[in-house]
């Protein structure tokens, strides 16, 4: 019998790195050294306030992936985007407008998390199923810095994907 | 995989064709009927959630394609019983196979393939884009070349059309669709979602020249535009707001949903401008999606028309429906178009698919 373990919060997960972006264009750069070390069944959780440049990071990674060049519209109102890039897909999921962690299942998220790359905005909206192997990045703006945004990067210390992505984290 | 039969293109009248969307939040089935003396909607019904949205604080999305295949049902029988029309008089059965939610693509693809089958007729898969984009001609009979802003929660471009299957984009959105800046400010402002005519609403009691808000792109050539920076700058401005004197009054949220719409405004005339002038020769310049249904929006994109005829369908057949999908596919059938039992359902497709992508700001960021 399996038992079902609810995933600790965020806030309860060690710090593996922190960085502060000066610009929308750091946000890239940082954006596609992360992109560059990503595999299939890595999932980033992109936390943060409205406007705090989830969408704008999710957009640099994957424009860094993709073979050909393509559209990557915000996914506000899809839900979720797929893009094709080679041997792996990627999905790019806002998930603020469910209201049921049980609709994820719908879009098929379970089997993204481990076949895809997956880029998950507002991922609390998936409760207990938020995957325990996933690291957040979580975006905070400053009040003192229109343009600046500060990233802390949370996970399980022994993660693999933790290993790559943590000496990444520098300006 | 589509084909053409060319024998049969003009030849049936009456023609009597079904439409089905489900391929956003609302589920959608319509009739449309072609005869001698013109195009008649016999029926369009939408199956909204409107009412629950407020509840939400957001726009709930219909996800389940269970869900979406229950009420195609529903609303196709109720679109036939409107229309006074038995199945069996059906000619053709016109389905949105892209691009949208994935659910809602398939389960109305499924739908369609099902009662095309089991009636033996015609199956024209058509593309969502398309259906706005076409909806000027069901309206006002308008002839080709036109220029079209598509303008909704999730979609924002200028089309070219020179036919039911021949678009040009000439530019689009980086980023959000207006529609969704719009709720994202009454997300930020705390007014009721869906944020379209909450925000026109509270705008009309404001002054829209007390916040300099940016009119992103104004300063790049071209007709794309980028409203994510604007939202941002909503929130900028009323965290200020806040930690000057605490909370916002009405007036402070009246006056910024005022400037918001008007930098909106500024940035769709003046991208729409440059595209009329790049075009020559219009019809006319036409506005679809549910943004459409703004008024000042309108009366701006009216102005910049100037002798180009403007054009504004009803705000019914400028947000999702089925009467648009049924007439995109009278003009797919009047060109031999059919599809088979392998019509896929499209997540992702563009309608010009030779237009380059839009990159998104990254380089300078999208501030003007």
């Amino acid at each position: 019998m399996t038992t079902h373990t609810p995933p600790i919060p965020a806030q309860d997960l060690p710090v593996l790195g922190r960085v502060t972006l000066k610009s929308a264009v750091a946000t890239t750069e940082l954006a596609r050294r992360i992109g560059g070390v990503l595999r299939a069944g890595d999932t980033l959780l992109l936390s943060g306030d409205l406007g705090s440049g989830k969408t704008h990071f999710a957009r640099g990674l994957i424009q860094t992936r993709l073979t050909t060049t393509e559209d990557v519209p915000s996914p506000t109102f899809t839900l979720v985007q797929t893009y094709d890039a080679g041997d792996v897909e990627i999905w790019h999921a806002d998930l603020y407008r469910l209201t049921d962690a049980q609709e994820a299942w719908e879009l098929g998220l379970d089997h993204a998390f481990e076949t895809a790359i997956c880029l998950i905005e507002w991922p609390v909206r998936l409760g207990d199923d938020i995957p325990v192997n996933a690291l957040w990045l979580v975006f905070e703006t400053d009040p003192d810095a229109e343009d600046t945004r500060h990233l802390t990067l949370r996970g399980k210390v022994d993660l693999p994907l933790a290993r790559r992505v943590a000496p990444l984290m520098v300006s | 995989m589509q084909c053409y039969l060319p024998f049969m293109s003009v030849t049936t009248i009456p023609l009597t064709i079904l439409g089905l969307e489900s391929s956003c939040d609302d589920t959608a089935a319509a009739i449309l009927r072609e005869d001698q003396d013109g195009i008649h909607i016999l029926s369009s019904v939408v199956s909204g959630q409107t009412d629950l949205h407020a509840a939400f604080g957001g726009v709930v999305p219909e996800i389940a394609a269970r869900a979406h295949a229950e009420k195609l049902d529903l609303m196709v029988e109720a679109a036939l019983q409107q229309a006074n029309v038995s199945l069996a008089q059906i000619n053709a059965i016109a389905v949105t196979s892209g691009p949208g939610l994935i659910g809602g693509v398939l389960s109305g693809v499924m739908a369609a393939k099902g009662l095309a089958l089991g009636l033996g007729i015609r199956l024209i898969g058509v593309n969502h884009l398309a259906g706005h984009a076409l909806t000027p001609r069901l309206t006002d009979g308008i002839g080709f070349p036109y220029l079209v802003l598509l303008v909704s929660g999730g979609h924002c471009q200028f089309l070219r059309v020179d036919g039911p299957q021949d678009f040009t984009r000439l530019g689009g959105t980086i980023d959000d669709a207006p529609g969704e800046a719009f709720d994202k400010t009454a997300r930020i402002l705390g007014l009721p979602q869906p944020g379209g005519p909450s925000v026109e609403s509270a705008a009309r009691n404001g002054d829209p020249r007390r916040f300099a808000l940016p009119r992103p792109l104004l300063d790049r050539p071209g007709c794309d535009l980028s409203f994510s920076g604007l939202k941002t700058a909503v929130l900028r401005a009323r965290d200020a707001l806040i930690s000057e004197k605490g909370g916002l009054t009405e007036q402070d949220r009246a006056d910024l949903c005022a400037s918001f719409q008007a930098a909106v405004a500024d940035v769709l005339a003046e991208k729409s401008r440059r595209a009329l002038a790049d075009q020559g020769d219009l019809t006319a310049f036409a506005v679809a999606g549910g943004v459409a249904a703004n008024q000042t929006l309108r009366a701006a994109l009216k102005e910049v028309a100037g002798d180009t005829p403007f054009l504004a369908p009803p705000l019914a057949l400028c947000t999702d429906n089925a009467a648009m999908i049924a007439f995109a596919g009278l003009e797919l059938f009047r060109l031999g178009v059919a599809d088979d039992m392998t019509l896929a359902a499209r997540p992702r497709w563009p309608l010009d698919q030779t237009a380059p992508a839009l990159l998104g700001s990254g380089k300078k960021g999208a501030k003007a």
